[in-house]
């Protein structure tokens, strides 16, 4: 799949990095997501967990 | 269209008798019929009650519903004195819409990452194993509230914001009374300003010295002391109670399931999955507020501008329709998505922070206690009935 990360609407809740470590990250500064796979094969259900709905998946 | 909805006059939230881990039966009732019901407030507001989980989470998710302070409508009886309340303080930002909320957030989310959070674990295990020590010597019985759930949270953010652990029994008492709806105004009054005097000073300190700590290292940003206060406030707030009350009901629910707490004894590595479990099952903040700031269709409903809608986790986080067989603790459950940190811009600041701190308590709990068990009848348990933030006074434990 495509990821997009929208990191002006991101909270740093930080639940897609507890669901798909491999996949997101937050930035140590202000702990908004970092993409670390923008095509991953598996991000469980990070995108359904994201608080204020900053993560995108597409095929 | 807009249908027919039962009114509810005040909010349930009268446990079944016998069961003190299940949410009043009433709720679960309107939940599955109507997820979002009429509610007349304390305040004599007529506003709305959302008790399923999806539209709990819509509601959350949507800016056109506030949680600025100056709207706000509390469900919990008492709060009725609290009508007519003032924009909240500069940093009180769990009150606050929009830019101005996000503007106070941002300063803190890098503080409180998945990363930065999983980085305390070897302290927490330091002070989880003191406490247990402590506990052990003590003899074969104890409090688990006074002589662990309380202490280990409350030292945790002491130390990461830079409080000083010593004057932990002052702001325990005056934290205290501000989750008690149905404290007499007074002691809530007192309370707020003895706090906020005492967190004042601090920052001042801090401002003449800077620390290595949280509100050491914010007071190097463009933050006012006003506003620093009011941040230390809510953290200090949300920190304390909230983490103890998990771990001592937490406990209380799992000795009364002993199945799954042998599930968890044999298993140690399912404890994850398990605190998520527990969030969702016990949801001890069970009851938030959003108000509409416009005409918004939902539910199949027309909330209108300026009304409220009570939010109650505890149903939505008993709702078939997300997490099937709701009302049975099963630790092997993915409970992912509870509402329990709640939902949208708000979701909570220091649900890693929860996390790592319940991980590493129950682990060494369950590790230094095998027959860890109730040294009363559970009926005999005082139950927090009256509080925001559900949980125990106390927990009567005892072990060999």
């Amino acid at each position: 799949m495509k990821l997009e990360v929208d990191r002006e609407r991101c909270v740093g809740a930080g639940m897609c990095v507890l669901t798909a470590p491999d996949v997101f990250a937050q930035d140590d500064e202000d702990g908004r997501v970092r993409l670390l796979d923008r095509d991953p094969a598996e991000i469980g259900d990070a995108v359904q967990l994201c608080p204020a709905a900053a993560i995108t998946a597409s095929e | 269209m807009t249908t027919s909805v039962p009114h509810l006059t005040e909010l349930p939230l009268e446990r079944p008798k016998g069961c003190p881990f299940d949410p009043p039966a009433e709720l679960g009732t309107l939940r599955d019929e109507h997820p979002l019901v009429r509610l007349t407030f304390p305040d004599g507001h007529e506003g709305w009650l959302a008790t399923g989980h999806a539209i709990a989470r819509a509601v959350l998710a949507d800016p056109r519903f506030s949680a600025r302070q100056e709207l706000m409508h509390s469900p919990l009886p008492g709060a009725a004195a609290m009508v007519e309340m003032p924009p909240a303080a500069p940093g009180m930002f769990i009150r606050m819409d929009g830019a101005e909320h996000a503007r106070y957030r941002k300063l803190l989310t890098g503080k409180f990452t998945v990363r930065r959070m999983r980085l305390l674990s070897e302290r927490v295990e330091q002070v989880t194993t003191e406490y247990l020590d402590a506990m052990e010597r003590q003899g074969t019985s104890a409090d688990l509230v006074t002589a662990f759930a309380q202490p280990i949270p409350a030292l945790m953010i002491c130390e990461l914001l830079g409080v000083p652990y010593e004057d932990h029994e002052f702001f325990r008492l005056n934290v205290l009374p501000l989750n008690l709806p149905d404290a007499p105004a007074e002691e809530q009054e007192a309370a707020i300003n003895a706090l906020g005097e005492y967190l004042y000073k601090l920052i001042l300190a801090k401002r003449a010295e800077p620390t290595d700590d949280i509100l050491g290292e914010l007071t190097t940003t463009e933050l006012t002391d006003e506003e620093l206060t009011s941040i230390a406030f809510l953290l200090l707030g949300a920190g304390l109670d909230t983490t103890a009350n998990m771990l001592a009901l937490g406990t209380f629910a799992l000795l009364q399931h002993p199945d799954q707490l042998a599930v968890l004894r044999e298993d140690p590595e399912r404890i994850d999955g398990a605190i998520e479990e527990l969030l969702r099952y016990l949801t001890i903040a069970h009851t938030g507020a959003r108000t509409a700031l416009e005409d918004v269709e939902i539910g199949g409903q027309l909330v209108k501008a300026g009304e409220a809608v009570a939010l109650s986790g505890m149903a939505a986080n008993r709702d078939p329709l997300k997490f099937p067989d709701p009302d049975r603790l099963d630790v092997r459950r993915n409970a992912a998505g509870h509402a329990s940190f709640g939902h949208g811009v708000h979701q909570c600041l220091g649900q890693q922070l929860a996390r790592v701190q319940m991980k590493v308590a129950f682990t060494g709990l369950l590790a230094r206690f095998p027959k860890l068990r109730l040294a009363v009848p559970a009926e005999e348990i005082p139950m927090r009935t009256d509080s925001d933030i559900y949980g125990v006074y106390a927990l009567p434990v005892a072990w060999d």
